[in-house]
């Protein structure tokens, strides 16, 4: 089934972390496998923050193959050699878990395609986010869960998206897991609900073109898929309609940026979306107690018909 | 309910078509003997009292305990409830059999009012997907914008939506009026197969796709018209009745039905006439 929720804050910074957990713990029902925060965070925009996995969460359900905490070790001094060979210097350094690691990077680059594949051919690491202000964080377990375990609640920004997923076409680990970030662009990323039924013929499309994809789960492919209509030229609106075409199947999906957010909801509005929005505030979910966990007044919301796409700047 | 041992009583609902299953184990059924006067009432169902007014304030209570406490309040004999607090949550007010005033000040979630036969209600919010589902009778007004599959599968009553609502509103109708204010999204009246629903706003694409019967009246724009769903003539009949049923629903005061399509099934595409429960109801 899964859940998604997103809201942005529109002319001021809040509580984003706290926020979001408080919406994805509302869709806790709707899967609780795993759930993951993006979270575009305040910033001084100097250096890249990159979000990255070493190994994967074997406890809470994982399909994953326990390792040696040793091996997670060796992976990191890769990752940090290759860092210096390309020139990327580690201003600050989190090992949040012995598999997720939180660097910031003085790199300068426009060009994350080329460094993202060096980083990701050391075997068993991932990226799961590379940006001036976006931060993914993903892990298995409910929201609150999660929350507790990054400590998010008090990440402060401008808007955020995030995902409760209950697995249905690939295993619970966190590779599966979203948001997906949009690979190689900086600060973009993806939450899906749904199912596509051209996946196949699209991932297989966009490898040839040099895209890249960590996991067989379908809703990687609306990340990657936005992220080559954007190195086409195309804006986020732009792409995201093109997919109302390109995609086939019944989807809902949140896309955000360093400075927008965005939702796209297909042609046969099979996925449930509930939106509230005002002059400093947008904010939405697959059900309205989602919203309601950050505004329990009495609001007005309303559902997006089907095939619209909205994109809202901060 | 009946004994279901009793052969006597089974074949005797059996003989006047009530049913011809042949039930084995437990069941839920409950077989119709018109000699037994408490056949004619609901199992669950209260006289209530609509002057016998309460408030209920469900912000702090899981859906489950906000319907037991509404059924304890019938019980007592309250007919007219007000709810405080609905904030978005699921399946409130569901499974209400009986003739009843229950008033929201708030949004419903999903399955707000859902399976329910004879209460009037007024949300003063919105509700969220399948709202009133499989309604047998009453009225089941919203204020506000309703989410997808708005009154799937109801049967009968009228169900009102003062603002927009989502897409497959009616799907599998089988009965009753639904009555928009604003506008519908796709696939509205999908595979309908009775009952009446009129938009007065702007509808999406595939209206009245796979219907097999009934009749959607349109007022603004359709996006397009699905499977078998075709013009007809608005008739005088119509359009008498859009007014009445406009009128009673409070909606659309000054509202030109002349200029609304009908749109209705263009194959016969079932084979059936059995009656419907409520029919039934009515025929004995």
């Amino acid at each position: 089934m899964c859940g998604i929720a997103g809201l942005i804050h529109r002319g001021k910074s809040s509580n984003v972390g706290s926020e979001l957990q408080g919406m994805l713990q509302a869709l806790k029902h709707r899967g609780e496998d795993s759930t993951g925060y993006a979270l575009y965070g305040d910033t001084d925009g100097k250096n890249f923050i990159m979000r990255f996995k070493v190994g994967e969460n074997v406890g809470e359900g994982s399909s994953s193959v326990m390792e040696d905490v040793s091996v997670y070790d060796e992976r990191k001094k890769l990752v940090d050699d290759t860092l210096r060979e390309m020139g990327a210097k580690i201003v600050k350094e989190e090992r949040v878990l012995p598999y997720s690691l939180r660097y910031e990077i003085d790199y300068n680059t426009k060009d994350l395609l080329e460094f993202s594949q060096k980083i990701e051919s050391i075997p068993g690491v991932e990226i799961l986010s590379m940006g001036k202000s976006l931060e993914v964080i993903k892990d298995l377990g409910n929201a609150k869960m999660v929350c507790d375990r990054y400590s998010l609640d008090k990440l402060v920004g401008t808007h955020a998206i995030g995902h409760a997923r209950m697995a249905t076409e690939s295993g619970v680990d966190i590779k599966s897991a979203h948001p997906f970030w949009g690979y190689p662009f900086s600060d973009v990323s993806v939450v899906h609900n749904g199912q596509l039924t051209n996946y196949w013929n699209n991932r297989r499309a966009l490898e040839n073109k040099g895209m890249r994809f960590m996991s067989e789960c379908d809703s990687e492919l609306i990340a990657v898929y936005i992220a080559q209509k954007m190195r086409e030229g195309a804006s986020l609106e732009e792409g995201m309609k093109d997919s109302l075409l390109g995609l086939d199947g019944v989807f809902t999906y949140f896309v955000a940026t360093k400075d927008s957010l965005g939702m796209a909801k297909d042609t046969m509005a099979a996925k449930p979306l509930v939106l509230y929005e005002s002059d400093d505030l947008v904010a939405m979910g697959s059900e309205e107690i989602a919203i309601r966990s950050v505004l329990p007044q009495e609001i007005d919301t309303y559902d997006p018909f089907d095939g619209e796409v909205k994109v809202w700047q901060i | 309910m009946a004994n279901l041992k009793n052969t006597e009583k089974k074949s005797k609902s059996q003989s006047m078509g009530m049913h011809t299953e042949v039930l084995t184990g437990r069941t839920q059924q409950k077989f119709f003997n018109p000699d037994e006067a408490e056949n004619f009432f609901y199992f669950g169902t209260y006289d209530v009292d609509f002057n016998k007014r309460t408030e209920l304030d469900v912000g702090k209570m899981t859906a489950p305990e906000a319907n037991k406490e509404i059924d304890n309040l019938m019980s007592q004999g309250y007919g007219t409830i007000v709810i405080k607090n609905p904030q978005g949550k699921h399946s409130l007010g569901v499974g209400i059999l009986n003739k009843l005033n229950l008033i929201f000040e708030g949004s419903l979630g999903y399955f707000g009012m859902g399976s329910c036969d004879g209460p009037i209600v007024r949300i003063n919010g919105r509700v969220g997907w399948s709202c009133a589902e499989n309604l047998m009778a009453g009225k089941v007004v919203i204020e506000k914008n309703a989410g997808s599959c708005f009154g799937a599968a109801i049967r009968g009553g009228d169900l009102i939506c003062k603002g927009s609502v989502g897409a497959r509103t009616g799907i599998d109708m089988k009965g009753g009026t639904i009555i928009i204010g604003g506008d519908a999204g796709a696939f509205t009246g999908f595979m309908m197969q009775r009952g009446r629903i009129i938009i007065l706003g702007d509808v999406g694409i595939n209206l009245g796709d796979s219907m097999y019967d009934g009749t959607i009246f349109v007022g603004g724009e359709i996006g397009s018209y699905g499977s078998d769903a075709v013009d007809a003539e608005l008739t005088k009949n119509d359009q008498d009745w859009l007014k009445r049923k406009l009128r009673v629903a409070e909606i659309g005061e000054n509202f030109d039905v002349s200029k609304m399509k009908k749109i209705v099934a263009g194959k016969k595409l079932w084979n059936y006439d059995n009656l419907e429960p409520t029919e039934k109801k009515g025929a004995i």
